[in-house]
């Protein structure tokens, strides 16, 4: 995909264009609270309020974002490739199943320290299988992978509801869940770096899985810019062609993009299900794996950009919910709004602002505007 | 008879269950076959029926619904549109986009204007598209094989079910036999042609999307006043997807479309149907399997063991003239 697009000077480029159109997105976001009837600037200060105001309220914006820092990775990395991974929703959704049987299974035998490491690999593994069978049709037979990922979402879902409802389900219970977990698979709850601050937290679901997340966005910036793989993953995705020429197999490149990215998926079961709720029941996901999306655009499909853009979600998702308290014209479907918002204007239209930013630069110096057009590809 | 009774009962449901999947599917045609990807169909169904459900009930007439739904329908098509050919944004993203806008502003717009959790308020018959009689269906009742598949099948449907299949062979003839259509699909193929033959590109592929917001309007109409008494939250429930599937499963032309969309149609009837009974052959079926069998489907598919599915060439690629 070539845009003809001049070049900007690289701040601009990175941090101005963001800015504009995520200052844009939540204009428009004002302007459906208007709509609503509501001052648009309260319901601000009320959410980030909410979010921040108090330890408990950062406790739960670090826990919202810790699944969104997962999803959030999941979906830049097949980006690099230029695949993109709508499945989220679904690979974490089943990287679910893969923590669950790796909880219900060790949970007598083994202190939580010892059930993590192996529910994290139950969790990749699964949220990776899921992945595979769409990357696998992409590389060989060529179907298009965001069809056959929007599928799998689907055929998750139903599969799940259909474990859960005849499997998984103790016979004594009329719910559809697992049995609650013992202590053996609870992740410790990290409550405690906020309160070492002086903040108070009375019970937040907080806990590890954060650090992991950060764990892993770092490791995700070395495969990407400091491997082989990560290379050649980008080669791919910015030039089939130019991979192709330079013997990179581009099936096994697609296969292991997706795994990488179903696994990140994947991973953020182990937050709401080893960390708050210690058992799997259904739809525990609650669009995470959608809002990966937003974050990923949002955060330029980079580490250092994707976490903070988590952060931004997870205060979304908890000062949303005190919003929805203050305002009960407000519910929480207004973040769905919100991250629609965000994903048109830093995705889709990304570069409705540059052509006037390009004049405007050019008119202050015509030199910080490079005069050959660039055939930088898009994300 | 008495299978022949549920027989007939089995595929009037059909019927009634794959008609909002035909307009969406058919608006998906439209606008894929120019070129441009739409994955919103779910979004713009939902915005439509919304709509459709808001003004029917604020001013008690299902055609002043019919018209918001499409007005609005046509709207987020429109900034698609905008997104996606005039700005050459990535039209997947464009479309989740959209997806996410219309599921949140229907629930907070209506909870703001009707305060019933995200519902509309429930209409009366004045308000709906209600059943057509077609001339003579109580009289011929009760001719045996004739009489009940003219009456129950055939008759007794809305305007908007007629309507619906009327559209297929209009499609066909507007892709296949009319100028328009020749150009619509050239663009989709090879839009640099259609350029250098002095045609807009742009101006085409907008033309197109507004056809897909006109038909989205009208399945977001059929399921707000046809098939149910007011807008519910969510009440699309993935079928602008499963209409995806269904565009991708006919290939995009137009009468394998009507046909796959009676097949995911007959699924969902035979699901609800059969629930929790056993079947002679194969026992008990799961009802998720039924579910899920539209989306396995089309994977299939797509995977190319069942006959190969390839879309229109230029689509998904937004279209640069050369400077």
């Amino acid at each position: 995909m070539s845009a003809p697009y001049a070049k900007l000077p690289a701040w601009a480029d990175y941090g101005l264009i963001p800015l504009i159109n995520l200052t844009v997105a939540f204009l428009v976001a004002g302007l459906v609270v208007l709509l609503v009837g509501e001052n648009p600037f309260r319901a601000a200060a009320i959410l980030i309020d909410g979010a921040l105001g108090r330890g408990q309220g950062i406790a739960y914006t670090l826990y919202y974002a810790t699944s969104f820092i997962f999803t959030g990775l999941a979906v830049a990395v097949a980006f690099h490739c230029s695949l993109f991974n709508i499945g989220g929703e679904g690979q974490a959704y089943v990287g679910g199943l893969g923590v669950a049987l790796v909880a219900l299974t060790f949970d007598q035998i083994l202190p939580w320290w010892l059930t993590f490491p192996l529910a994290i690999i139950g969790a990749a593994v699964f949220g990776a299988a899921w992945a595979f069978i769409p990357a696998y049709l992409q590389a060989k037979r060529g179907s298009h992978i965001v069809i056959t990922t929007i599928m799998f979402n689907f055929i998750a879902a139903s599969l799940m509801i259909y474990l859960l409802v005849n499997v998984l389900k103790p016979a004594t219970s009329q719910a559809p869940q697992t049995r609650t977990f013992l202590e053996g698979a609870h992740l410790p709850k990290l409550n405690w770096i906020l309160e070492a601050v002086g903040l108070s937290v009375r019970s937040a679901p907080f806990n590890l899985t954060f650090l992991l997340a950060l764990v892993a966005a770092f490791l995700v910036w070395v495969l990407i810019w400091r491997t082989k793989l990560g290379y050649e993953i980008r080669m791919r995705g910015h030039s089939p062609k130019a991979a192709r020429y330079a013997g990179v197999s581009e099936t096994r490149i697609i296969i292991v993009t997706m795994l990488v990215s179903g696994g990140l998926a994947g991973m953020m079961a182990l937050n709401p299900i080893m960390g708050d709720q210690y058992r799997l029941h259904v739809d525990f996901v609650t669009g995470a794996g959608f809002v990966g999306i937003a974050v990923a655009l949002m955060g330029r499909s980079h580490p250092a950009g994707i976490v903070p853009a988590a952060i931004l979600f997870g205060m979304l998702y908890q000062g949303g919910a005190e919003l929805a308290f203050e305002m009960p014209g407000i519910s929480r479907d207004m973040i769905v709004i919100i991250q629609g918002l965000v994903i048109m204007f830093a995705g889709a239209l990304e570069h409705m602002f540059r052509p006037s930013l390009q004049t405007l630069f050019a008119s202050f110096s015509p030199r910080s505007v490079g005069a050959q057009p660039s055939e930088e590809g898009r994300a | 008879m008495e299978a022949f009774d549920t027989l007939i009962a089995v595929l009037d449901s059909t019927v009634r269950l794959s008609v909002p999947l035909l307009f969406a599917a058919l608006a998906g045609l439209y606008s894929e076959r120019s070129g441009v990807f739409d994955i919103g169909l779910e979004g713009k169904m939902l915005a439509g029926a919304f709509a459709a459900g808001a003004a029917a009930a604020v001013t008690g007439s299902a055609w002043a619904g019919l018209a918001a739904a499409v007005v609005v329908s046509v709207f987020f098509a429109l900034a698609h549109g905008f997104a996606s050919i005039t700005h050459r944004g990535n039209q997947i993203v464009s479309g989740v986009a959209i997806n996410f806008i219309a599921a949140g502003s229907t629930i907070i717009l209506g909870q703001a204007w009707f305060s019933q959790g995200g519902r509309t308020p429930l209409l009366s018959a004045e308000g709906r598209f209600n059943a057509l009689h077609l001339p003579f269906a109580d009289a011929m009742r009760d001719i045996p094989i004739v009489g009940p598949i003219y009456s129950e099948l055939l008759s007794g449907h809305s305007l908007l079910v007629y309507l619906a299949f009327l559209l297929v062979p209009f499609t066909w003839w507007a892709l296949f036999r009319t100028r328009f259509g020749l150009r619509l699909r050239a663009v989709g193929e090879n839009p640099a042609a259609v350029d250098t033959a002095g045609i807009s590109v742009a101006w085409l592929r907008y033309r197109a999307v507004i056809c897909t917001g006109v038909l989205t309007g009208l399945a977001g109409t059929y399921l707000a006043l046809a098939q149910n008494a007011g807008f519910v939250k969510d009440m699309t429930a993935g079928r602008g997807f499963i209409a995806l599937a269904a565009l991708i499963f006919a290939k995009w032309k137009p009468v394998p479309v009507m046909f796959a969309c009676l097949l995911f149609g007959f699924l969902d009837a035979f699901a609800i149907r059969i629930q929790g009974t056993p079947l002679p052959v194969i026992g008990r079926v799961p009802v998720q399997l039924m579910q899920a069998l539209p989306y396995i489907l089309t994977v299939v598919l797509l995977a190319g063991f069942i006959g190969r599915a390839i879309p229109p060439r230029a689509g998904g690629v937004p279209y640069v003239k050369e400077r």
